[in-house]
């Protein structure tokens, strides 16, 4: 049925490439979140300039295929003189630099919106109160809004790391070895289904579900006042709790 | 009522089948001047073409060439879109594990590009640390990566990305075939910087003398009706003549010349 | 230069929204199968919509095609092999519609089942009541309740696919992204043409966002909602 020697042939092959993926997403993740929190609360400021230009942005970026995005910047990149001859060509011309510029820029257009859709629905009457009892913006958004929105945002932001982590798949289509690329190179090579895509889904299959309960596990902390598991003791009784040296 | 709707489109299924009995499915590239070359309106012409039509006539089938990307060439004869390779396909171990090939129809060399005097050699030491820009899964690519560990590889999926990615500056030098280099990158203006570097070279015992005519496995009878062609347009002058055509040396493979 | 490629890439433009077109058809019939298995099926029905979804929605699309893709006709072939039909051919587009149908399929399943439930029990049990027919109470009452719910869900399984074609390029279909390759090869110009086609997509997304938008107000008309007095 499978044949295992295969799959223990191409195994390093696997592993270089997943660690490849792997890089390649914690990279996008970092510059992408670092990127998008100050853009979603420039986006979320009503109708400025910047902030419309923000949203333009986002919104090309949301509305163009990411593999397009992706040739764009590599292939389109070089066809300038200027970029050739620039001190930026070294980057350009590296793939992983472009499949790295693509994927950030993508998820920094999803991510900020998420964010900025978390911060727009902040109840008013928590700012209004933060200001009213002197809290300077800069405060406000520290400990405010900041933390109401991130644990607002947290589902859709899970959702969105595990899509970019899909996305990585596509660097394949640029030279890239990650784990799609092995794949495909396995099935070329042996025209084999599942001891080459198969062994793909799997570790596909098990880098989602890490990340999905790495992230259950984060709305869990974040969330957990929300939980109903920490409803009252019945045993003990609120006044107590309130004022401890009450007998 | 559903029945016999269903009844009906298995049987139009089935004749489409049985029409196909006497045709003979060639895939090729397109992507391989002057061996294998589509033009804008779709017309394909080059040596491999032309072999296909030749072998097509000796075996008396119906020829129907499908254009396919290089990279899912053996997958789709695999599928069974085709029935036979006609791509300039080099013969070589690896490959021979999951297809058959007939006896090689030609054997060019392999040639190193890179820009005008940037290499006098391809020597290990020369290429240290440098990027070689090589075709994807094939004998090249193995070659390369057998005999240039400290170099770095950049494969590319199909043969003219090989030379595009040069001339970009993705890499430092390029390996490939030396006819294709020849003809469709430094004839051209985007390859007037670029040169071939040192001799020409056979790549030895990894590639067997030359590229073949690939089928499936299972098809030991068509590979035979190929030999069988293939030798009839050698010695009746039918080769020659279209060799001619495109290149004034030999192309003949060193089995064929015995 | 730049015109002589236009029809071409506008070609590409047909065949893109076609395959988008016939994929969505695909996945809303997958995805209301998927879902009535998931909400009216026995274990087995349920269990199968569940692995399909799960599995589907964990892989990347890319994947998903590739396996579909070889997978099929080599499943084909098996079949047409045993019962000596020749060779059946599943063209690249054939193979584009089916693979994305089955993948968006997926995500249509938990659309619609999210949609079937939020019909409110008490219109099906009242269309029961008056002694409509199983097929009545699905077509007549749970189907047009069921849309207002969907849309949102179903414009964003729209614009999502209609990114998704653009992978199709990579199974060998000759659609738009394929043939701004072939121009940008042609002419040395990559920039030109993605960045072209990048603008044609944006425009594609942005009448259907308007379309969705105006099928959105069609299927909620009568419907109070809450808020402003």
């Amino acid at each position: 049925m499978i044949d295992w020697e295969i799959v223990a042939e191409n195994l390093p092959a696997f592993a270089g490439g997943l660690v490849n993926t792997l890089i390649l997403l914690a990279t996008v993740i970092v510059s992408g979140f670092t990127i998008s929190v100050p853009l979603a609360l420039v986006r979320s400021t009503r109708s400025s300039y910047v902030s419309r230009a923000v949203w333009l942005f986002t919104y090309v970026i949301r509305g163009t295929p990411l593999l397009v995005q992706l040739f764009i910047i590599y292939y389109g990149m070089a066809q300038f003189e200027f970029v050739r001859s620039s001190a930026l060509w070294p980057l350009f011309r590296s793939p992983w630099f472009c499949a790295w510029l693509a994927l950030t820029i993508n998820t920094v257009a999803y991510t900020t919106e998420i964010f900025a859709g978390a911060i727009r629905t902040t109840a008013p009457g928590e700012i209004e109160a933060a200001r009213s009892i002197g809290l300077s913006r800069a405060a406000v958004l520290r400990y405010v809004i900041w933390p109401s929105a991130w644990r607002r945002a947290l589902p859709q932001y899970g959702n969105e790391v595990v899509m970019m982590m899909h996305a990585t798949a596509l660097a394949s289509t640029v030279t890239i070895v990650e784990v799609m690329r092995v794949a495909r190179d396995v099935y070329t090579n042996y025209l084999v289904l599942t001891e080459s895509f198969g062994v793909a889904a799997a570790i596909y299959l098990c880098l989602t579900i890490g990340l999905t309960a790495l992230f259950r596990r984060l709305e869990k902390h974040f969330l957990r006042h929300l939980s109903r598991s920490e409803a009252p003791n019945a045993k003990v009784q609120p006044a107590e709790r309130l004022n401890p040296k009450v007998a | 009522m559903r029945m016999k709707f269903l009844a009906s489109i298995v049987a139009t299924t089935m004749l489409a089948g049985t029409a196909f009995a006497e045709d003979l499915r060639i895939g090729v590239e397109g992507n391989y001047p002057p061996f294998s070359v589509v033009a804008p309106d779709g017309t394909l012409s080059g040596f491999d073409i032309d072999i296909a039509n030749a072998i097509c006539a000796k075996m008396k089938k119906n020829c129907v060439m499908v254009q396919q990307e290089w990279d899912g060439m053996i997958p789709a004869l695999n599928a069974k879109k085709f029935d036979i390779i006609v791509a300039s396909m080099t013969i070589n171990e690896k490959r021979k594990k999951v297809v058959d090939f007939s006896n090689p129809y030609y054997d060019v060399p392999s040639r190193w590009v890179a820009r005008k005097g940037d290499y006098k050699s391809w020597s290990q030491e020369e290429l240290k640390g440098k990027t070689i820009i090589v075709l994807r899964n094939s004998p090249r690519a193995e070659y390369v990566a057998k005999n240039y560990p400290d170099s770095t590889v950049l494969a590319v999926d199909k043969e003219p990305a090989v030379y595009l990615e040069l001339a970009a500056g993705r890499g430092d030098i390029a390996f490939g075939s030396s006819v294709v280099s020849a003809e469709s990158f430094l004839k051209k203006p985007e390859g007037k910087d670029f040169e071939q570097v040192g001799d020409t070279l056979f790549l030895g015992e990894d590639a067997d003398g030359g590229v073949g005519i690939a089928v499936r496995k299972s098809d030991g009878a068509l590979r035979e009706e190929v030999n069988t062609a293939l030798s009839s347009i050698m010695t009746d002058g039918t080769y020659k003549q279209l060799s001619g055509k495109y290149f004034d040396f030999d192309v003949t493979p060193q089995s064929a010349k015995k | 230069m730049f015109q002589s490629y236009l029809p071409m890439i506008l070609e590409g433009l047909r065949v893109t929204l076609s395959v988008a077109s016939v994929s969505l058809a695909i996945a809303c019939v997958i995805g209301l199968i998927g879902a009535s298995a998931k909400v009216y099926g026995g274990m087995a029905a349920r269990l199968s919509a569940t692995v399909y979804t799960t599995t589907v929605r964990a892989l990347p699309d890319l994947l998903v095609m590739l396996v579909v893709f070889y997978g099929g006709q080599i499943l084909l072939n098996s079949i047409s092999d045993k019962y000596g039909w020749g060779y059946l051919d599943v063209d690249p587009y054939i193979a584009g519609v089916s693979t994305i149908g089955f993948v968006f399929g997926a995500y249509l399943t938990e659309t619609f089942r999210g949609a079937i439930l939020s019909v409110p029990a008490g219109q099906i049990e009242a269309g029961f009541a008056y002694g409509l027919s199983r097929f009545q109470v699905a077509f007549y009452i749970l189907l047009p309740q069921m849309i207002r719910h969907a849309v949102p869900g179903l414009t964003n399984t729209w614009l999502v696919m209609l990114k998704a074609t653009a992978l199709v390029s990579i199974i060998g279909l000759d659609d738009m992204v394929h043939r701004a390759g072939l121009a940008s090869a042609a002419t040395r110009e990559p920039f030109t043409f993605y960045a072209l086609i990048g603008l044609i997509y944006l425009a594609v997304t942005t009448f259907s966002v308007l379309l969705f938008g105006a099928l959105e107000k069609v299927s909620s008309r009568g419907v109070r909602s809450g808020g402003a007095a």
